[in-house]
């Protein structure tokens, strides 16, 4: 159990109840390996994606440059995007959602542990199934927003947008899986006493952000159904010849794009919020506040989509409503960055790694933000649609948002994942490179976008004033190797060498920090009773919170949590001296998954005249896996 | 303890509709159907103004009461209403929007 | 909600078998999960059916729904929507609800003792495996209308690939069916454990009430359905 990335002689090697091999992480069910396994994975889809953008930013470096050909260039930019979207960011959330949300509730494992492993499996067969391809240079080449009806065979005739559809809609089943498994398990398992306005803004920007996936994934998975009958079956959805609408495909696309930006960013603002608090050494300001916006950007993402096509000619009603809604979205979002400010306000801040990356979040995705308020007024984006400023505007929000959010979250979590820190002066050189060198990179960008420059080309030419920019981006990317670099080693020594950490290295008020570092396999050996939003900060430092009603309780039951003190655990046992059932290991999930995935590789073959192998492939994936579902659906769990 | 017809006898007779209710709660979404597709063949209907109106009322009818009954969402723990509206609205709008930016619906 | 303690200390797994479990609303996790699977499929039904009413009228070629049509070698189409037939199967389904809630109710029922006068409307209310039975027949009926539709539009010269209509048509219907068609299996699923063990008790009460939500909701969707589609023109 002790195997949580692996420390190797840490002091509760007693713990040690099962083998650790690979066979072990094949079959686990437990919520925080599945997330070790997320964590990793996604890093590993991190740096392929970051090697891709550094291969574009090596084409742009200068004029006419021909270090990859346009068609190459093509498959860079639709991977990089694709990667970084469905197979870096998103799962690095997952990792979070997966190692978190159980011990910040108070619950020993999500509502459906074998799902859970279910989706992580579809996630590493799908990212393998959509990555391979760029190794034979049949990568995708659409852009990762795939429109139709360029993507169709009439304009598309390679295997390229075949792997990606199949590959989205692969992923896609991933992501709602485990949508409705943490929805189960925020709204079911949570300890006696975790109201919903006690639980910590991490668990409650998840929450939000599982209900956008499982709204946001079927229209993409409809469109894409529409995507692959046009493509093998020959059906008309985007012929425009048989009179179907060039639209259709963009509306339907953002109608999950935009809640897709609010599935990459929530996640980091829960993480900051978790690290503001602790290292300012006072209670989140504005809680409710902060949890009324989150709902409120959550709802309200799915009013803006529109605003991505202003230039297509959707009319001037639909473009002042759709300008108006993106305007209204900025306003709960502004109220978070207020809020985190004044979180900080007179706090004793500690600039500790993971409170930097918080900070520069704050920072950069204001910058972003206040970009993307800019495209909101349609005549403005007439001239920045497609240019280098949208992609300078986007990066802040991603990287400087959610990679910044995410990074402060593993610095942060780091002691709590694997027992250790991770080296602290390391983390410096991390982020002060990583912070110049991506104000580096994309700063740039929103000149040589309003100077014109485009999106999506392979090359320019030179003595339009973009020269200058470009190869300052260049060089910012080649900060962000370094960078990258740095965290990796970092990451990885620290797993055997960092510091041992305890059960609250930061003196953090969550649930999560009650317990040993890292937990043992069953999170908490009594299940425990809050009483308020900050419980080790009313156990420990009562004074911190004693003056502010902090828990959305009654008077009264601050004063009891004092008078009782939650347990803080600091002895690690077997789950089977402390007579808790646990989930068996099963290797159910992984059989389902790869039938499943099996089952979509057979599609591959259809275009190709291979009917007989299509189908052979197709249905036996399905038997086994409709096979493997019975034998899952009818074992008992523990 | 999952769902509220659970504990045996009188309470759940009560609380719950049953058999006849469900019988009664058939017949009349039996005769909706009747009514639209009679509605249909009458020519002079069809080509009033309310005629589509009067339609979507139908089946939005239909879809509450099979949602309220037999879903039991009306004697359900409210969550499932929450969990059900929810996407209903959001639903509903997309569709609704949708259709006004593809001109098939306008003021 | 019947019982909602506070038992302290059990853990919160689901085991499927989560009545030993204490959860915090006091409901089952697989009847949240449920719900929010509904929830999402609101909005996979709200993408077809949106795309169905988008591209609604703008076929270039025929065969149409709900007008005639004259192809250049003076071929002539009729309305291709075949009204009765599907009144016929939407009553179908509708019928098969209705056995749904009888099959749900019967398991709920049982171990309650019949009234001794009780007539054979009361006495045909317990037995969950003819109310399963019905709705699965009822299902597999509904299936049979669509296959008859579908083949016979095809014969009338609609395909999937004919135009827009013809695309989006089956696409649409066709999502639908492959929904009833898990529907019928996971019921003859039930019904078989029905016939092997016997349905009773709350963990299979709400195994029953789940299939019956998403059968249900099935249901529903074609009620939208046949109103956009084949009702209105």
């Amino acid at each position: 159990m002790a195997s949580i990335a692996a420390p190797t002689h840490a002091s509760h090697a007693s713990t040690e109840t099962h083998n650790t091999g690979i066979w072990s992480w094949i079959t686990t069910t437990d919520h925080k390996r599945i997330g070790t396994l997320y964590l990793w994975t996604a890093l590993f889809f991190f740096l392929v994606g970051g090697f891709e953008a550094t291969l574009i930013r090596t084409q742009l470096m200068k004029p006419n440059m021909g270090f990859v050909s346009a068609e190459t260039y093509n498959q860079l930019f639709t991977m990089h995007g694709t990667t970084m979207e469905f197979l870096a960011v998103m799962p690095l959330s997952a990792a979070f959602f997966n190692f978190l949300i159980p011990l910040q509730i108070g619950a020993r494992d999500v509502a459906f542990p074998r799902l859970n492993a279910f989706s992580y499996w579809v996630y590493l067969l799908g990212g393998i199934f959509i990555t391979l391809p760029i190794l034979f240079h049949v990568a995708p080449d659409g852009g990762w927003f795939g429109y139709a009806p360029l993507t169709t065979t009439r304009f598309s005739s390679g295997p390229n947008i075949d792997f990606w559809v199949l590959g989205l809609q692969i992923l896609g089943i991933s992501s709602l899986a485990a949508a409705f498994n943490f929805i189960t398990t925020i709204i079911n398992l949570r300890a006696p006493g975790m109201s919903l306005m006690r639980m910590p803004m991490f668990t409650w920007m998840s929450f939000v952000v599982q209900f956008l996936v499982i709204l946001a994934f079927p229209p993409i998975t409809i469109a894409l159904f529409f995507l692959l009958m046009d493509r093998f079956f020959g059906t008309t959805f985007y012929a425009i010849a048989a009179g179907a609408d060039p639209l259709l495909w963009q509306h339907l696309f953002w109608v999950f794009g935009h809640p897709e930006v609010y599935i990459l960013i929530l996640p980091a603002f829960g993480l900051v919020s978790e690290v503001l608090p602790t290292f300012s050494r006072k209670p989140l300001f504005g809680y409710n506040v902060m949890v009324y916006s989150g709902i409120m950007i959550g709802f309200l993402g799915f009013g803006v989509w529109a605003h991505h096509m202003f230039a297509v000619g959707m009319g001037a009603v639909a473009d002042s409503i759709f300008s108006l809604m993106t305007m209204l979205i900025a306003i709960p979002t502004g109220v978070k960055i207020f809020n985190w400010i004044a979180t900080m306000w007179s706090g004793e801040i500690r600039f500790t790694v993971p409170m930097k990356f918080a900070i520069a979040l704050i920072a950069m995705f204001t910058i972003g933000g206040i970009s993307g308020v800019m495209h909101s007024s349609p005549p403005a984006d007439l001239q920045q649609t497609d240019t280098y400023f949208v992609v300078a505007h986007f990066h802040y929000v991603l990287f400087g948002g959610s990679i910044m959010g995410i990074f402060a979250g593993i610095y942060f979590y780091y002691p709590k994942m694997t027992g250790r820190h991770l080296n602290e002066s390391l983390g410096n050189w991390h982020f002060w490179l990583n912070f110049i060198g991506m104000n580096l990179t994309f700063f740039p960008m929103h000149f040589s976008g309003l100077l014109g420059m485009s999106r999506r080309i392979y090359t320019y030419d030179a003595g339009q004033g973009f020269d200058l920019f470009n190869m300052l981006a260049t060089y910012g990317t080649y900060l962000l190797v370094v960078a990258t670099a740095v965290f990796v080693w970092n990451f990885i020594r620290s797993r055997t060498r960092g510091e041992i950490a305890g059960n609250d290295p930061w003196g953090a008020p969550t649930l999560e920090w009650s317990i040993p570092s890292p937990p043992p396999e069953y999170n908490f050996a009594k299940i425990p009773s809050v009483t308020s939003r900050y419980p080790l900060w009313d156990l420990n430092n009562p004074e911190m919170t004693a003056d502010i009603a902090h828990s959305g309780a009654s008077e009264k039951e601050i004063t009891d949590s004092h008078a009782v003190p939650m347990h803080i655990e600091t002895e690690t046992h077997t789950a089977k001296e402390l007579g808790i059932p646990m989930p068996y290991p099963t290797v159910k999930p992984f059989v389902v998954a790869f039938a499943m995935v099996t089952m979509f590789c057979g599609l591959l073959f259809l275009r190709n005249d291979m009917f007989a192998v299509s189908m052979t492939v197709t249905i036996s994936g399905a038997l086994v896996m409709v096979a493997g579902l019975y034998s899952w659906l009818t074992s008992p769990l523990e | 303890m999952a769902h509220d017809a659970a504990p045996a006898g009188q309470h759940a007779a009560h609380a719950h509709p049953n058999g006849t209710t469900y019988l009664k709660i058939f017949v009349i979404l039996s005769l909706i159907t009747v009514i639209e597709v009679w509605a249909y063949y009458i020519p002079s209907l069809v080509a009033s103004p309310l005629f589509n109106p009067a339609l979507i009322v139908m089946s939005a009818a239909k879809f509450l009461i099979v949602v309220l009954f037999y879903m039991h969402l009306k004697f359900d723990h409210k969550l499932f209403r929450v969990l059900f509206a929810g996407p209903m609205i959001i639903a509903g709008a997309t569709i609704t929007a949708l259709l006004f930016l593809f001109k098939q619906l306008s003021l | 909600m019947s019982s909602h303690t506070a038992a302290h200390g059990a853990a919160g797994h689901d085991d499927g078998h989560a009545h030993t479990h204490h959860t915090t609303t006091g409901l089952d996790n697989r009847k949240i999960a449920i719900w929010a699977f509904i929830g999402s499929e609101c909005m996979l039904f709200a993408s077809l059916i949106a795309t169905y009413l988008i591209y609604k009228g703008r076929s270039l070629v025929g065969p149409f729904p709900h007008t005639e049509y004259v192809n250049e070698a003076g071929k002539i189409f009729k309305p291709i929507l075949d009204i009765p037939v599907t009144s016929a199967s939407t009553f179908v389904l509708l019928a098969s609800s209705f056995a749904m809630v009888l099959a749900l109710q019967a398991v709920q029922l049982k171990g309650v003792p019949l009234p001794a006068n009780a007539g054979w409307w009361a006495r045909s209310q317990r037995s969950s495996q003819l109310w399963l039975g019905v709705t699965a027949f009822l299902g597999t009926t509904f299936l049979g209308f669509q296959a008859y539709e579908f083949t016979s539009f095809v014969h009338e010269g609609l395909t999937i690939k004919t135009n827009l209509f013809g695309s989006t048509f089956f696409t649409l219907t066709g999502f639908h069916g492959a929904h009833v068609t898990v529907g019928v299996l996971w019921l003859m699923s039930l019904l078989f454990v029905d016939r092997s063990r016997g349905l009773a008790g709350p963990a299979d009460e709400l195994l029953v009430d789940i299939t019956a939500l998403y059968w249900h909701f099935v249901d529903v969707v074609w009620i939208v359905i046949f109103t956009l589609v084949y009702l209105i023109s």
